[in-house]
């Protein structure tokens, strides 16, 4: 019986014309990962050899690919070093590593982002600073939730959570469950409540209360659902009738084994609600990294924290000094 | 959903286009540009130096003189390779046994507890089955309850205990209660762990152990890069799982993952998760997913899809009423019903050969339909059935109640005109054959 689905091929053929509207181009962009640490992949790489030719640099490209750091990022850094031997006329295979770390530091450094440390800026009318914390799901949003409010609480600031994340299974227990766990205040509506009026309630009860800081939990949402990052923006707006220029912080969340699509969550993150800072989460895996360097590259928004564990404490400032440093085993 | 890589295959092909024959020169730039491709997909480094390696070798021993073009017969090779890479024909889930036990493994975050329930509900509504789901995440915060929610939407009981800390034991009396409760699949949801952690990998190991599953499931989320490959291969040496599932396969991931995973692990990927809702999930086939990394449609997919929202009476129904031109908007709105239980409009767009390309620049919203709802619940039933009736001031009104504006409401009325009149040409097999024959023939690359 054939007809049947012709005539569905025909109406969503036909349907398509009343829907169609135009989207921006998307744009490309890639990065990678490791099993290994840098540090000896480049060790292996360069054995047996006293300087550095095309083989090592097809080697180190493929050091590069393999840690994630993305093909763009890799072709940078490769047409930098190549840029140096041909200036230098021989760098030796042990100078590789020096030059390899100056130049991803530079990369680093070039994305005119300050390290940022843990603090909690006043703004005026004792209003508190708005965290919204957003990303795909499964990145570990409720968990980074859960230890950016216990290291507030170390520092003695006064911490209000809001639960709205009010579509997933149980979301709403689970940050409950790490209010309790940190011992902070949380706002919630129970599941299936709008998330902007959580959002609301949440600014609400921290004004009241004084808190320095509140936190406000969304549900996990794949970044081209447009409907899902419209809803970013309602969130957003609801959020300012409380407190003026709120949220100061939008806060993406990434996993750190998470490939080229990385920074495709980060730019279409960007463009539905103005991230000003990423937190790139499990670094204690089998990803060490490459992820970072490509981003920082890519994007000019800070990596403000690293997730390296389960634990409460597992939550870091990101260092880019320190974070090279580590790369390179030290 | 492997729109990006597509559109690097063809312009790497573009390369080649319009040369007399495949040689050592022409193709190297050509590989060059298929490997970055894939790496740029997330697919694994060693895996798409060998994949270059092969689709060289086979691109040069065959007699390009006898090929239509280069650029088509390294399409076909790509295809063939992929579909190579991607692990053949399709594998089956094995719910067998008495019961049948799954047991699920994989990173914090890939999804198992949500493929738990899809999982489930999969079972229970095309299998005949009667699973239970156990909750096996006694770490993650409101795990179990996240399982339990899962279970109340899709009415499959859960099996948990929270005094309990020990998976292991969990998992045995779960099995006992199956078996007094005549379940007769188990699916075991397990806590997310790294690789890595020794601990948390001997504890998943003991629970294989003491079970004895008939299938071990690795979950992956699609948008993993290389590690996917790492990962897998360490939980494969612990566990020896029996299949991988894809997930979130709806974002815009290149989902590279896909291509390598069997590759390297040996293992196939026996689903995909594509959306939050409890039925979104699909078999994988190997082939429909190199189609569609080249771009050539999963239409089989669609018609499953369709075939399964198909009700025959009301069809024939439909098609005299086409035949007879009476087709009208209570139709179509049944119509629209219908298309929206087949899943995400945007999904089943992309299955469409040639569309996929079209689609890259077009969001469809998931409401899309609500709109042209409105408008058809405005019309009074007169109007819905007498269309040609609907005047200047009628659709005043229509828009008015509709919240819609009027350029809205006639770009409805126009597009059903436009619509009923290919339908009525469509409702002839020979039109809709021809029509066909022009869409293959549309086909990137082909």
């Amino acid at each position: 019986m054939p007809f049947g689905r012709e005539l569905f091929f025909f109406y969503i053929m036909a349907l398509f014309g009343l829907f169609g509207k135009d989207k921006k181009k998307k744009l490309d962009q890639g990065l990678e990962k490791t099993k290994e640490s840098f540090l000896s992949k480049l060790t292996r790489t360069v054995v047996g050899k006293s300087k550095v030719d095309d083989e090592v640099l097809d080697d180190l490209e493929e050091v590069l690919i393999t840690s994630d750091v993305g093909v763009k990022t890799t072709l940078k850094i490769i047409e930098r070093i190549e840029e140096r031997v041909g200036r230098e006329k021989y760098v030796s295979t042990s100078e590789l590593q020096n030059v390899l770390r100056s130049e991803i530091a530079s990369l680093l450094e070039e994305n005119n982002t300050s390290d940022v440390e843990y603090d909690i800026p006043k703004h005026p009318d004792n209003n508190p600073h708005v965290i919204m914390v957003v990303g795909v799901n499964g990145v570990g949003k409720t968990t980074t939730i859960g230890k950016l409010a216990h290291q507030f609480k170390g520092m003695g600031k006064q911490v209000v959570l809001g639960a709205a994340d009010t579509f997933r299974a149980a979301a709403v227990d689970q940050l409950i469950i790490w209010s309790e766990r940190v011992g902070v205040p949380i706002v919630q509506q129970g599941m299936e409540a709008d998330p902007a009026s959580v959002a609301f309630e949440t600014l609400e009860v921290a004004k009241a209360k004084g808190a320095d800081v509140a936190i406000i939990d969304t549900a996990g949402r794949l970044h081209n659902k447009v409907n899902l990052m419209n809803e970013l923006t309602k969130i957003k707006r609801v959020m300012q009738k409380v407190v003026p220029g709120a949220p100061h912080e939008i806060l993406l969340v990434l996993d750190g084994s998470t490939g080229q699509n990385a920074f495709e969550q980060a730019k279409q993150f960007s463009l539905a609600t103005e991230i000003n800072a990423l937190a790139i989460t499990k670094l204690d895996g089998t990803a060490k990294g490459g992820v970072v360097i490509g981003i920082s590259d890519q994007m000019k928004i800070p990596v403000k924290y690293i997730g390296v564990g389960e634990q409460m404490n597992d939550l870091q400032s990101f260092n880019r000094r320190a974070f090279v440093d580590s790369l390179f085993g030290e | 959903m492997f729109e990006n890589l597509t559109d690097k295959f063809e312009k790497a092909f573009k390369v080649l286009k319009g040369q007399g024959q495949i040689s050592e020169i022409n193709i190297a730039e050509t590989l060059k540009e298929v490997r970055r491709a894939l790496l740029d997909a997330d697919v694994n480094f060693n895996t798409a130096k060998e994949f270059t390696k092969t689709v060289k070798e086979k691109a040069l021993g065959r007699d390009v003189l006898n090929a239509v073009s280069p650029g088509q017969l390294m399409v076909k090779i790509c295809h063939e390779e992929l579909i190579e890479l991607m692990g053949g024909d399709e594998t089956e889930v094995n719910y067998q046994g008495n019961p049948g036990i799954i047991l699920m493994s994989g990173l914090q975050g890939s999804g198992k507890t949500t493929f738990s329930g899809k999982l489930a509900n999969f079972l229970k509504s095309k299998k005949g089955k009667n699973p239970l789901l156990v909750a096996c995440d006694v770490y993650r915060p409101a795990a179990i309850d996240q399982l339990h929610v899962l279970g109340d939407q899709i009415g499959v009981e859960v099996y948990s205990n929270k005094e309990e800390k020990n998976p292991v034991n969990i998992a045995n009396a779960a099995i006992q209660h199956a078996k007094s409760n005549g379940n007769n699949v188990v699916i075991i949801d397990t806590a997310g762990r790294l690789a890595i952690d020794e601990q948390m990998m001997s504890e998943i190991s003991d629970v294989k152990n003491a079970i004895n599953p008939s299938e071990t499931l690795f979950v992956v989320d699609a948008m993993t890069g290389q590690d996917a490959v790492n990962t897998a291969k360490a939980f494969n040496e612990r566990i020896n799982f029996d299949g991988v599932i894809l997930t979130k396969l709806d974002g815009d991931t290149r989902g590279g993952a896909a291509i390598s995973i069997k590759a390297v692990v040996d293992k196939p990927i026996k689903f995909v998760g594509t959306g939050e809702k409890m039925d979104a999930l699909d078999v994988f086939y190997p082939k429909r997913m190199a189609d569609r990394i080249l771009g050539m449609g999963d239409v089989v997919s669609l018609v499953e899809r369709a075939q399964e929202q198909y009700d025959e009476k009301e069809a024939r129904r439909l098609q005299k009423k086409i035949k007879k031109n009476q087709f009208d908007f209570n139709d179509f709105l049944s119509q629209l019903q219908q298309v929206k239980k087949m899943g995400n409009v945007k999904d089943l767009m992309g299955m469409i050969p040639g569309m996929g390309k079209a689609m890259k620049n077009v969001e469809i919203e998931d409401d899309a339909f609500k709109h042209i709802e409105a408008i058809i619940y405005s019309m009074s039933p007169e109007e819905r059935e007498h269309p040609e009736i609907i005047n200047q001031s009628r659709k005043k009104r229509i828009a008015k109640g509709s919240g819609q504006s009027l350029t809205e409401v006639n770009k409805l009325l126009k597009q059903f005109g436009d619509t009923k009149k290919m339908m009525k040409m469509m409702s002839n097999k020979k039109n809709m054959a021809n029509m066909m024959k022009q869409m293959k023939g549309g086909m990137p690359g082909m």
